[in-house]
């Protein structure tokens, strides 16, 4: 009867390892997905880059590729699409710097993910765009004006 | 009714997901040209894709993202018959997710 009260709670503790182990992996996770509001509330570019990216410091660089309209006709609709040639990037936030909440989007990319996203957005009027990717906890930015003929924000 | 359509395909190592999911993404700033009434946010916040279970990319949405939104990334290492899964969640409380096979 003792033996078997042994190997209960060695098989119990064993079991309690797995899930702390388990819960620590998971947090991170966790953090990466989170929503971060006060990103997309930021009225300015520096605001919306250090929160949602950590900081605010970014400088142009040839290894990010921004793929975007020259005129965008209908604002409502502007393909954006982004890529980098680095390694280790961890997250990509595209910024409409014209918008009334410039951050359009953040992505947080895992380390299977490639550095690379495309997608929709709208534009209020003509801006520039602003493509940052995170890299080595460092961001790097590609920047284009896309003309817009007709607003896509409405009010 | 799945509000969302994923399409992905591997080559050489690399899989290319694209997705279409149905949202109004309103952004809670335009008018109501006859009422004159804003008409209240309502957006997509997060696009979660997994990958066999494990999350390949998480994207953070605001008001700023077209109607109907468009979604494309790439991730190495799956294989064709593997699974895909994209799932949302608005502003509203909603959610919806939906799998697809890798082509």
């Amino acid at each position: 009867m003792n033996l078997l009260r042994r190997k209960f709670l060695k098989t119990a503790s064993f079991v309690g390892a797995a899930v702390t182990v388990g819960s620590a992996v998971l947090i991170p996770q966790r953090a990466i997905a989170a929503y971060n509001k006060a990103a997309f509330e930021a009225r300015d570019i520096d605001g919306a880059l250090s929160a949602s990216l950590g900081s605010a410091q970014h400088s142009p660089s040839d290894s990010v590729t921004l793929k975007a309209p020259d005129i965008a006709e209908n604002g409502a609709v502007v393909p954006i699409t982004v890529s980098a040639s680095m390694g280790n990037v961890s997250a990509i936030s595209i910024i409409a710097s014209a918008n009334p909440q410039p951050l359009t989007s953040t992505y947080q990319l895992s380390a299977v993910a490639e550095p690379y996203v495309s997608t929709r957005i709208k534009m209020a009027k003509t801006a520039d765009i602003v493509a940052v990717v995170k890299a080595d906890g460092k961001l790097y930015s590609s920047t284009k004006e896309v003309k817009v003929t007709i607003g896509g924000c409405g009010g | 009714m799945a509000t969302i359509k994923i399409r992905a395909k591997a080559s050489g190592g690399v899989t290319q997901v694209k997705t279409l999911m149905s949202h109004p993404m309103e952004s809670g700033l335009r008018k109501d040209s006859k009422t004159g009434e804003k008409i209240p946010a309502h957006y997509i916040t997060e696009v979660t894709a997994e990958h066999n279970g494990n999350t390949v990319m998480t994207a953070n949405w605001a008001g700023g993202i077209s109607k109907n939104p468009y979604l494309s990334f790439k991730f190495k290492g799956a294989s064709p018959g593997d699974t895909i899964k994209i799932s949302w969640v608005d502003n509203m409380g909603k959610s919806d997710s939906a799998e697809s096979q890798i082509k």
